[in-house]
């Protein structure tokens, strides 16, 4: 009898932690398979424990390659995303103009619409326009995706800001740009933060869109998606394991160092 | 950048329309330089507005600000030597105390900031405090962060928008004592926003009250409350009860008004309405103005004395006073605080009184207004 | 403008437009927005134009494509692909409902019950992410192996001979069968579930709750009346964020699925990139994204929460 009053009152942390698990169960495959020694070309059932993919990453021909050039696109396009998303963002919030709903409806789409649409559409344009397909046009087509992310994260945190703090910049003595520099910009950066970081792992893992817009150039996504049909080498789960330790790690110690630094100012 | 003398704030013809709503009827008015002024009002009337084109953060759509002979209408709120203590602080939440305090010492181009910036968080009591955020002060101590971050730059003028409303009741005492103890130290020119006519009253030399776009009566504090010039201020400062009279005739210095079946006395020079005989009158009078008598005892009120009979509806015990409600036929709910110091056990409702007060402190005031005006905007 | 604008991930919490104030400098918007705004006309809008026009273009690739006004194209691309429309429809919408029922929970347990664990579950909830989806997804195809543990352990307690039934698996396999492809498609957009709900459930006041518990209501009485309609916002831009890029999705039908369960984007992947077929390929990425358009414009008037669009 206690045990079922038990259950219901947890029913939902159980079921939480189910579709948590859920959630997680393919990391941890990912990570497990990471030290498997396959025996043909695919890496999908257990054979026995390896560490060789880890002592050599690289050991795959295109792979590290195109990683690289995945790390620098998302790089670029997170520059150029933040950039004009930020200057949009900041128009929007802080500006009254006219076309205020169309400025809207535009940021929106692309958010709205399937990435096989805008894909398809984007590489009519390119046809027509006759480009040459490879990093410039992936490029585009990243900062073009990421743009309406970013303005959504920058709007929010510039809305939510109140207004009379550039108003009390300004009575101390803060010109427009001093203002901006001193008080706006800094109170935005978690918001600009934010959205660069979401474009930068927006542009690192599409693979839709850049499928269209690549021709034969190969980024890391388009690796792994032509080494399900080739077949799958064991550094794709070290590259996969590392990318989310790294990241939880990296999170972990920010968490940390938050809280130690408002502890000690408390 | 105090310079001596000349430095009243002078605003002439200032006016604010959006579009067609106005929000501040084009009004002159001269800030005396070292007072402590007030702008006095119910939300909306116009007070922040003109708080703010004297700050610069509004450009006025007419007239003209002066601080002493410098015009400063066209100058950026960064180019004015006023600074402002805003509504919620605005604190910037991104820098420490001693930042936010060295923030407009700093944008002038001052480098050594340390020895002002901990004398100012001296004054104010917050010298422990100089690293931590914003967010990690109590209401009170943001306040008075608010206060030095303005006052260290030593403005010829410092505004106030609200400072104290988001202060619990006991902290607000304590800092309206606080500010007037530091604007007298200081010796700036004070103007204070506020719709709290206690506070206004409290700090103020000089009292505005505004409505709807307009100054309704300049004044000191005691002035605006004795001689009310309509009855919004008689209402909006304090309680008044007022009853509709006609004027019988003049009687040497005095007006000789009929109420009913009574008659009441009024000095002429506060009446704010032509002696006309036969002419209508609001009567007013203050609630801790009136004694209150047994009407047993009716006959112990001295001559000379306007009186009114009624009888008493309700009684509220306030501890230092007893607050009475006074039905009479020339004023329904007439108001009557009376002292606790000799309390009469009869006067409970339902019993016959006589109200009765001393003619000089009526006032008449023009019959054409809402006696009532300024009653829902002071609650 | 919506609460489906403000909520994507990471979600910040949508706060309601007040009037921006009055600035002095009037052309600074434009030029703040001109650069972003051309980008998006040209590599967004514009080709939406291009690819209209070219679904109504005929010719060859040799001989190049001119405009004929052939509007048949979407008549038969529809006649060829509708059942991979609807299936596209189908898996969608159970993936959403899945994403749903899964996603609830989890929200409601970071909002209201994680306590101080909040901040770590949140971090497991968004860390996958940073592998790609790609590789995510083929480990699915562990998982669901033939023979594998959990098709055994479904195969004995006879889960097969239902969902088979069903139509949902074929004989002893789940792999390369619809419920891998929904499987899959709930795995990828789980998170675009979880986190809008988890914005709109953490704004809830938890005194709420309490109000509705003195109230005589049960805990059930409380969720059904109280937190659920609360929540509404994040339920609504939840299944869109889920339902929109999962009803165009061909990753998971591809990795996990078989030619039975080819999805729309199959379809316009393989006429794009394979066939090049560009008029047909052109006409259905159209079709799709009238059907969408539709279909959320529909959901949005019945959820009645029309200021979202």
């Amino acid at each position: 009898m206690a045990f079922v009053t038990w259950f219901k009152r947890n029913l939902v942390v159980i079921a939480g932690l189910l579709t948590l698990a859920y959630l997680l169960l393919p990391n941890v495959v990912v990570t497990v398979f990471s030290f498997n020694k396959p025996v043909g070309r695919f890496n999908y059932a257990w054979q026995e424990f390896s560490a060789d993919a880890w002592t050599d990453p690289c050991g795959v021909a295109d792979l590290c390659g195109s990683l690289a050039l995945s790390l620098q696109l998302a790089c670029w396009a997170t520059l150029g995303a933040t950039a004009l998303g930020t200057a949009i963002a900041f128009a929007l919030a802080r500006y009254r103009f006219r076309a205020r709903g169309a400025v809207n409806a535009l940021i929106f789409l692309p958010m709205a619409m399937p990435e096989v649409v805008m894909a398809a559409s984007l590489l009519t344009l390119f046809l027509n326009l006759g480009a040459q397909l490879g990093f410039w046009t992936i490029l585009i087509a990243h900062i073009m995706f990421c743009l309406s992310f970013v303005v959504t994260a920058v709007k929010a945190r510039v809305m939510s800001m109140d207004p009379r703090l550039e108003q009390a910049a300004q009575d101390l003595y803060a010109g427009p740009f001093q203002t901006f520099l001193r008080v706006t910009l800094p109170i935005a950066a978690p918001g600009i933060a934010a959205g660069a970081l979401l474009a930068f792992a927006l542009s690192f893992d599409d693979f839709i869109i850049t499928n269209f817009t690549a021709g034969s150039t190969v980024t890391f996504p388009m690796f792994v998606w032509g080494s399900a049909q080739r077949g799958t080498p064991v550094q794709i789960n070290v590259i996969g394991t590392a990318m989310f330790v790294v990241a939880v790690l990296l999170v972990l110690l920010s968490m940390v160092i938050g809280s130690r630094r408002t502890k000690s100012r408390a | 950048m105090t310079n001596g003398t000349g430095g009243d704030v002078r605003l002439t013809g200032i006016g604010k329309t959006y579009g067609s709503f106005t929000a501040v009827h084009p009004l002159d008015l001269t800030v005396p330089q070292g007072s402590f002024f007030a702008l006095l009002g119910a939300s909306g009337c116009g007070k922040t507005t003109t708080l703010r084109m004297i700050a610069g953060l509004e450009e006025p759509t007419r007239g003209t600000v002066h601080l002493g002979d410098q015009d400063v209408t066209r100058l950026p709120p960064y180019k004015r030597p006023v600074n402002t203590v805003f509504q919620s602080y605005a604190l910037f939440p991104h820098l420490d105390i001693f930042e936010n305090v060295a923030f407009g010492l700093r944008r002038r181009g001052i480098k050594s900031v340390r020895k002002q910036v901990e004398e100012m968080l001296d004054l104010v009591q917050l010298g422990e405090q100089a690293r931590k955020r914003p967010h990690q002060l109590s209401g009170g101590q943001q306040q008075r962060v608010a206060l030095a971050r303005a006052l260290i730059n030593h403005p010829q003028v410092l505004l106030l928008d609200e400072p104290l409303g988001a202060l619990d009741l006991k902290l607000r005492r304590q800092m309206q004592w606080e500010l007037k103890r530091i604007q007298t130290e200081v010796g700036i020119t004070f103007v204070h926003v506020t719709h709290d006519q206690e506070e206004a009253m409290t700090m103020a030399d000089q009292v505005a009250v505004m409505n709807a776009g307009r100054v309704e009566q300049l004044g000191t504090p005691a002035d605006l409350y004795e001689n009310p010039r309509t009855t919004f201020v008689a209402n909006f400062l304090g309680t008044s009860n007022f009853i509709e009279a006609g004027i019988e005739g003049a009687s040497g210095p005095d007006v000789v008004l009929r109420a009913g079946d009574g008659r009441l006395v009024l000095p002429r020079e506060r009446c704010r309405t032509p002696a006309t005989p036969g002419a209508k009158v609001l009567a007013g009078i203050r609630p801790e103005k009136i004694s209150l008598t047994h009407a047993d005892d009716a006959d112990s009120v001295p001559e000379g004395r306007n009186r009114i009979t009624g009888t008493i509806a309700d009684a509220a015990f306030t501890g230092v006073s007893t607050q009475y409600v006074v039905d009479s036929p020339v004023c329904q709910e007439f108001a009557v605080y009376v002292q606790n110091v000799d309390r009469d056990p009869r006067l409970v409702p339902g019993a016959r009184v006589v109200l009765h007060w001393n003619p000089a402190h009526t006032f008449g005031l023009d019959a054409a207004q809402d006696a009532a005006a300024g009653v829902e905007e002071a609650a | 403008m919506t609460t489906l604008t403000e909520a994507p991930p990471p979600l910040t919490p949508t706060a309601p437009e007040p009037a921006p104030p009055r600035r002095r400098g009037r052309l600074t918007p434009y030029w703040l927005l001109l650069p972003g705004l051309l980008w998006l006309v040209v590599f967004f809008a514009l080709p939406m134009i291009y690819q209209a026009s070219t679904s109504v273009q005929t010719g060859s690739l040799e001989e190049g494509y001119k405009v004929t006004w052939h509007v048949a194209t979407y008549w038969d691309a529809l006649t060829a692909y509708w059942p991979q429309f609807l299936r596209s429809v189908a898996y969608a919408a159970a993936a959403t409902v899945l994403c749903l029922l899964l996603g609830y929970p989890l929200a409601y347990l970071i909002a209201f019950r994680a306590g101080r664990w909040r901040n770590l579950i949140m971090v497991l909830v968004i860390a996958p992410f940073f592998t790609s989806f790609l590789i995510r997804t083929l480990a699915w195809k562990t998982i669901l192996a033939d023979g594998g543990p959990l098709v055994g352990a479904l195969n004995t307690l006879h889960v097969l001979d239902v969902t088979n039934w069903l139509g949902w698996t074929a004989g002893d396999r789940v792999l390369a069968t619809p419920l891998a492809v929904v499987c899959g498609l709930t795995y990828n957009f789980l998170p675009f579930m979880i986190l809008p709900l988890y914005t709109s459930l953490e704004r809830i006041d938890g005194r709420l709750h309490e109000a509705a518990g003195d109230l005589y209501a049960r805990p059930f009485t409380t969720f059904r009346k109280i937190t659920f309609p609360l929540s509404m916002p994040g339920v609504v831009s939840g299944t869109l964020l889920t339902f929109i890029p999962a009803t165009g999705d061909y990753v998971n039908a591809d990795l996990l699925g078989s030619t039975d369960t080819r999805m729309a984007g199959n379809v316009i992947q393989t006429q794009f990139l394979r066939v090049l077929d560009y008029p047909t390929a052109a006409a259905l990425s159209f079709i799709l994204m009238a059907a969408i358009l539709v279909m959320v414009t529909l959901y949005i008037r019945k959820s009645g929460t029309e200021d979202l669009v």
